[in-house]
């Protein structure tokens, strides 16, 4: 008798905690995983080393013994200066990447003055009106020197018009750029809500964002492809890992269907995950990611290009994991999903302030949300090798799990005739309403612990300090909005608009004409309304 | 044998907030434990939410809100009601609703205030048991 067969005898004997284990994404797990489970795995297909095809083990050979990840907390809120202020705080303490949240105002496209806007300026993020809202934004930070990541989707292009132009007046080309438009409506349409247009006008102002970085600024990512979202509406993990990819896949598409070339494109494609709680199943949802886009790129896009093929992403904790009850505990949560994606191999990372279930982040919430990075980086010896649980029974099993239902999905996705079709048919939508409403229901029924939550009953009253946005920020930005309207030259301005909605009728790239606008301080509000006079808006079905 | 009439709840999201995850999981609970539910979609402004109130007449009306635009939302939405006359109905507001917040949202009528963590059937029951008709 082997010792797995051993194993495989010895029956527990006593009874277990439950009738069955099962992950977040409903994969049943076994009591014991064994070289069983991963016989047929052969190390150089479907492992690699690292920084070989199919990257499984990671994308760079060295990882982070060569460079530590990227810590890039998101922030922004009230108005640029302010905003200002908490990145030079951020610098301080070593983040070593920027990353803007924007006003939910901005991110649709609206004006501060705009009654849409009543209540919502500098809530979410910072508000950002015009060139010299931006302007206040990056003052005093050099952009040559510094990446910076813009949370931003319907308007991305103006964002990146904005960053670009903002750079020019620092003396700085486009081509010393570095950063990330998250750029990504497909996931908007999903999952997140913010979108403008409808999705095909979407998808070509992306692809025209695409060309042009490919050309001027090519150390730019043009997206970050994110299931951040889907997983925060209530995805399971296989869901995040299988759409996000499928919405990868349809902008490869789109962009060749432009006639872009694949490796020239492909390099400048970004990823963006979840992490949430259930430790091995986020690594190893990093782990097939890889492996699922390299096969694909290589395979079914005929890219040649290794660069093409390696999928890089950010991650940023769960902050729908986040409990507003005992929120200190969401400091030790926060920790276990950094570190999840840390030997996940992410190439950036977001650790969650444990406030967040309450407020925006305050100063204190966000400097123990940098120092638990900086603590899994140089104290706990999770970054001295690389793809330190590959080889684990469990861990390639559930890999190689995961990567089968996401090509059961992209199936699934495929014959109802691609993304765009599966979201103006709920398919997304109605697969999220109903993992959310499953996971709470969990939850209630205690078939899962929230500790802290469900697990008991008496509730202390909370006392966490929380930040405030003032009020007097929403005058202040309708202000130096109207300022801005009457300081600058606005025969120029209708000229220059009136060139973007001539070029938005036909097929040009928009780029360079939104760049023009953007130097005549146009409004993204008046950039957007410009644009929706061609491109017109979408709605969505109420479902849920 | 007596006919119960549904209870009517409108589950609406005023603003420019997208966080909508709350709201629909709620809406399939109230619908689980019998009510008629309406769910308004995303982006609702006041005068979304009041027309949709004196469309479908509902007996209580739930506003879900994580982006904190509560204070400045809440009391139009409430002043718009009671333009039109109506004072019989349950508006109630629930998402990321700061403690310090609650005596000023209660002064204009609204009531609720649940967060992250709330059962679903808390909620039920407090539906159920504050109605105004």
């Amino acid at each position: 008798m082997t010792i797995i067969d051993e194993q495989k005898t010895l029956k527990p004997t006593k009874k277990e905690r439950k009738e069955k284990f099962r992950n977040l994404s409903n994969i049943e797990i076994k009591r014991l995983y064994t070289l069983e489970d991963i016989k047929d795995l052969n190390y150089t297909m479907d492992l690699g080393e690292p920084g070989k095809f199919p990257f499984t083990r990671g994308v760079y050979p060295n990882m982070y013994r060569g460079r530590l990840w990227t810590m890039r907390q998101f922030a922004g809120f009230g108005n640029a200066k302010q905003t200002n202020n908490r990145y030079k705080f951020l610098l301080e303490h070593g983040t070593t990447g920027l990353s803007v949240a924007f006003s939910l105002h901005t991110i649709y496209g609206i004006e501060a003055d705009d009654e849409r806007a009543l209540g919502e300026i500098g809530k979410e993020g910072v508000s950002i009106d015009t060139l010299k809202d931006m302007e206040t934004l990056f003052d005093g930070i050099d952009l040559s020197k510094i990446s910076t990541s813009m949370t931003i989707n319907g308007p991305a292009s103006i964002l990146l018009a904005l960053y670009i132009v903002t750079a020019e007046k620092q003396g700085h080309t486009p081509d010393q750029l570095r950063g990330t438009i998250q750029n990504d409506i497909l996931k908007e349409y999903i999952a997140q809500k913010s979108w403008i247009f409808p999705p095909e006008a979407s998808m070509r102002i992306i692809v025209d964002t695409i060309e042009y970085c490919t050309k001027y600024v090519p150390q730019w990512y043009t997206i970050s492809i994110s299931g951040y979202h889907i997983r925060e509406a209530g995805s399971t993990a296989v869901q995040e890992l299988a759409f996000t990819l499928a919405d990868g896949f349809a902008y490869v598409e789109s962009a060749m269907e432009r006639g872009l070339d694949v490796d020239e494109f492909a390099p400048r494609l970004s990823f963006f995950f979840n992490s949430h709680n259930n430790f091995f199943e986020e690594v190893c949802k990093y782990r097939a990611a890889r492996r699922i886009w390299a096969k694909h790129m290589k395979n079914k896009y005929g890219a040649k290009n290794p660069e093409s093929m390696r999928l890089r992403f950010h991650t940023q904790t769960a902050g729908v994991s986040l409990t507003a009850q005992e929120p200190e505990n969401n400091i030790v949560r926060v920790t276990l999903q950094a570190l999840a994606s840390v030997l996940g191999g992410t190439q950036s990372l977001h650790t969650n302030s444990f406030d967040e279930a309450l407020c925006l982040p305050t100063e204190k919430a966000v400097k123990i949300a940098l120092r638990t990075q900086q603590i899994i980086a140089h104290e706990s010896g999770a970054a001295d090798t690389v793809d330190p649980l590959a080889g684990s029974y469990y861990v390639e099993w559930l890999t190689n799990k995961m990567e089968e239902e996401a090509e059961e999905y992209f199936q699934k996705i495929e014959n109802l005739g691609g993304v765009i079709p599966a979201i103006k048919a709920n398919f997304f939508q109605k697969e999220i309403a109903n993992a959310s409403y499953k996971y709470q229901k969990e939850i209630e029924n205690k078939g899962r612990t929230i500790v802290g939550v469900n697990d008991i009953e008496v509730r202390e009253p909370c006392s966490t300090p929380l930040l405030k946005i003032d009020e007097k920020i929403a005058e202040e930005q309708i202000a130096t909005l109207r300022k801005i309207k009457l300081e600058r030259d606005n025969d120029k301005l209708r000229r220059v608009l009136g060139k973007l909605k001539e070029s938005a009728h036909g097929t040009e790239n928009l780029m360079p004409y939104i760049l023009d606008a953007v130097r005549a301080y146009a409004s993204i509000g008046e950039i957007i309304n410009t644009l929706k006079e061609v491109f017109g808006t979408y709605q969505e079905d109420s479902i849920y | 044998m007596v006919v119960q009439r549904k209870i009517k709840v409108l589950v609406c999201k005023p603003g420019l907030d997208g966080h909508d995850r709350g709201a629909k999981v709620l809406a399939r609970a109230l619908r689980d434990a019998g009510m008629e539910v309406i769910y308004t979609g995303i982006h609702q402004t006041p005068d979304d939410v009041v027309n949709t109130v004196i469309q479908e007449d509902p007996d209580a009306v739930l506003l879900s809100m994580l982006s904190g635009a509560h204070n400045a939302l809440c009391p139009v939405i409430m002043e718009k009601l009671k333009e039109h006359g109506i004072d019989d109905v349950l508006v109630a507001v629930g998402g990321i609703i700061p403690d310090e917040d609650k005596t000023f949202l209660e002064n204009h009528g609204l009531k609720g205030f649940y967060g992250p963590g709330t059962d679903l059937n808390t909620i039920v029951e407090f539906v159920k048991n504050n109605l105004k008709r």
